[in-house]
């Protein structure tokens, strides 16, 4: 079990507010991200759920009981850390199966939950050596295998995989997903890297200067984002904003368009503009297009391979069923 | 530097302070060596230009069948090893203090380490009258002032005063060491075993000693050849007397109390042998911490 609520939680450093009062439910079993750019506060979040920081106001809940004064290691959290916090002079073994031997846990109940945890994690080879030799990706896995090991209500990753290449980033994230769904434990994950928030998330959490802009799907947010902030946020390459005669023309102050909403013709449609930068990545194709009347270039996306190139004149048309309107506070218009 | 070349430009620009350190270590060490063969008591006239009697592993023997050898010894590894584990203990302790944030830190720090730049001598005066002066010394006062009978630091518990004095000129080295190798402890290894559920004392036990390790073989270490040669403080307050006549001390008495050249070098080759024993067990300990 591993339902986790919030209610009217703020965090200050001092004179410096970085978390406002913040209400927020997590579903047990639930796989929720809490994304937003650098200094936003969402380690301090995490922190204060996994009670390594006080709150300053606010009761926090785990399965209906109240935590908030309860000291980290009775939470019955794990948490990951950025840098993996593995401790270097205790071989591998002896690092899954410390959480266990502070619960006094006795050593046979102790060697069956390291072998079991090795064995999900592929580090049954790597048991007997330290962490200074092992890979970035190995040593991630030991710090999850150290958290799997104490059946925790809750997960807390935060950014697991900052410190890895791209490929193996891809490679971990899978095998953080397929955790998740074999587990089916509550999992809290704090990124900054929207793609990792997309595939991975059951429910995302958008951040900004402590404040949740909105909650829901990925989906959700990838349609219907509740404001600016978040529909520049969310989506990769960003989703075109525009403002000016263009947006009044559609009954708002800023309207937004995805790059993959705007269809390309050579001799017609609605903003005339030239091709500017392109990006070929084989499957898709991104242009910058300068428009007449739009300061800001238009990322366009067109399938596979397309024969336009720099400086040639084209014509775009926005999928109007798939526009976004946003009005003067930045805020989404039904 | 992997080239041939470069290598040996290396070998001619290292040669002067290889040569220079030769000659300092090694003249004195022959010396020491060739005296201690000879019959050398200049007060009743044996000089270099007279010449020397070969009197083979004469002043050897002497040395140690001396009845003070055997407990000059003893003293010597007794301060030795007490001035180790106050100052590695009371420097864990308080390099663990002095990392956490409170108000003035600098300037505490500063003064933390100000003992270590009083010079053994004044150092060593400065306990023996102001504070361990069995009539004025801030000690006795303090002891009276329990209604306790004032104890005579010196003569009474002199080996202990000897370890207290050379403790309180050591422990900032140690501290600052510890402290500098306490700073650079992640502090989410910390945060980690804290989640883990280790109480505080685990957390010291597992992670910030075993951390401390290799500062710790080197405080040791380092201590330990400076702490073998304790002289000036021996020296200014007991001369020697009740129990703190160490190797070095009963060297320098043998040589300049009784003229005896030669019985005193004899000792000072005592002395390099006892080191080395002490330096290769240091350094197998050392190995084994610094090779991880
Ligand atoms: N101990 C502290 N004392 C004072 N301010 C702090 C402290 N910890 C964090 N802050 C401030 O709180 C804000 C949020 O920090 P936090 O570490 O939660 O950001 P973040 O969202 O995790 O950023 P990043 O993505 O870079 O990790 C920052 O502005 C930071 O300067
Ligand atoms: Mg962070």
């Amino acid at each position: 079990m591993g339902r986790i609520t919030l209610e009217k939680v703020s965090k200050s450093f001092g004179q410096v507010d970085v978390i406002p009062p913040l209400d927020l439910t997590i579903e047990d079993g639930e796989f929720v991200v809490f994304v937003g750019p650098s200094g936003c506060g969402k380690s301090t979040l995490l922190r204060l759920i996994a009670g390594l920081e006080d709150v300053t106001s606010g009761e926090i809940r785990i399965d209906g009981t109240d935590a908030t004064g309860v000291p980290p290691a009775k939470r019955g959290l794990a948490m990951v850390f950025q840098s993996y916090a593995l401790y270097p002079h205790m071989s591998v073994r002896k690092n899954i199966a410390f959480p266990l031997r502070m619960a006094g846990m006795d050593a046979a109940e102790q060697e069956r939950r390291v072998t079991a945890a090795a064995a999900v994690l592929n580090l049954t080879d790597y048991l007997d050596r330290r962490p200074g030799q092992l890979s970035g990706g190995q040593r991630q896995r030991v710090a999850i295998g150290r958290a799997i090991v104490r059946e925790p209500a809750a997960f807390l990753f935060d950014e697991p995989l900052s410190n890895l290449d791209a490929a193996l980033r891809v490679g971990m994230r899978l095998e953080i997903s397929e955790l998740h769904a074999r587990l089916r434990t509550t999992m809290i994950y704090v990124t900054h890297d929207q793609v990792e928030a997309m595939t991975m998330a059951d429910k995302i959490v958008v951040l900004r200067a402590g404040n949740i802009e909105q909650v829901g799907t990925p989906l959700q947010l990838y349609r219907s984002p509740r404001n600016l902030f978040v529909a520049g946020f969310i989506g990769s390459p960003k989703m075109n904003l525009i403002g000016g005669a263009i947006a009044a023309r559609h009954g708002a102050e800023t309207i937004g368009i995805r790059p993959e909403h705007i269809s390309v013709s050579a001799e017609s449609g609605d903003w005339h503009g030239t091709v500017g930068v392109s990006e070929h990545l084989g499957s898709d194709t991104f242009f910058h297009v300068t428009c007449d009347g739009i300061p800001d270039p238009v990322t366009v996306r067109v399938g596979g391979e397309v024969d336009l190139h720099y400086g040639d004149d084209i014509w775009l048309s926005p999928d109007t069923s798939h526009l976004h309107r946003f009005d003067g506070q930045g805020l989404r218009v039904a | 530097m992997a080239t041939r070349h470069s290598r040996s430009a290396a070998r001619l620009m290292m040669a002067p302070a290889v040569i220079l350190l030769l000659g300092w270590m090694l003249v004195p060490l022959t010396m020491t060596l060739y005296f201690s063969f000879k019959r050398y008591l200049p007060m009743r006239g044996d000089s270099l230009e007279r010449g020397l009697d070969w009197v083979g592993f004469e002043n050897y023997a002497r040395f140690i069948g001396s009845s003070s050898f055997w407990p000059s010894v003893q003293a010597t590894l007794l301060i030795v090893g007490g001035v180790l584990v106050i100052t590695v203990i009371l420097g864990i302790l308080l390099a663990i203090l002095l990392d956490q944030p409170f108000w003035g830190q600098g300037i505490v720090r500063i003064l933390v380490i100000a003992p270590f730049f009083v010079m053994p001598t004044v150092s060593a005066l400065v306990w023996k009258n102001m504070m361990m002066d069995p009539v004025n010394g801030m000690f006795a006062h303090l002891w009276r002032f329990f209604g306790a009978e004032p104890v005579s630091w010196m003569s009474d518990a002199s080996v202990q005063s000897i370890i207290l004095i050379v403790s309180w000129q050591w422990l900032p080295f140690a501290t600052l060491i510890l402290l500098t190798a306490i700073q650079s402890l992640d502090s989410e290894q910390l945060e980690a075993a804290e989640m883990d559920g280790a109480p505080v004392l685990a957390r010291f036990f597992y992670i910030i000693l075993p951390h401390l390790g290799r500062a710790i073989t080197i405080v040791i270490l380092i201590q330990t050849i400076f702490l073998l040669s304790i002289f000036a403080e021996i020296f200014v307050t007991t001369g020697g007397s009740f129990g703190t006549r160490t190797l070095t001390y009963l060297i320098f008495q043998r040589v300049v109390d009784s003229q005896n050249i030669g019985l005193g070098s004899a000792g000072g080759v005592y002395a390099i042998i006892l080191a080395n024993i002490v330096a290769l067990f240091l350094m197998r300990i050392v190995g084994k911490n610094l090779d991880r």
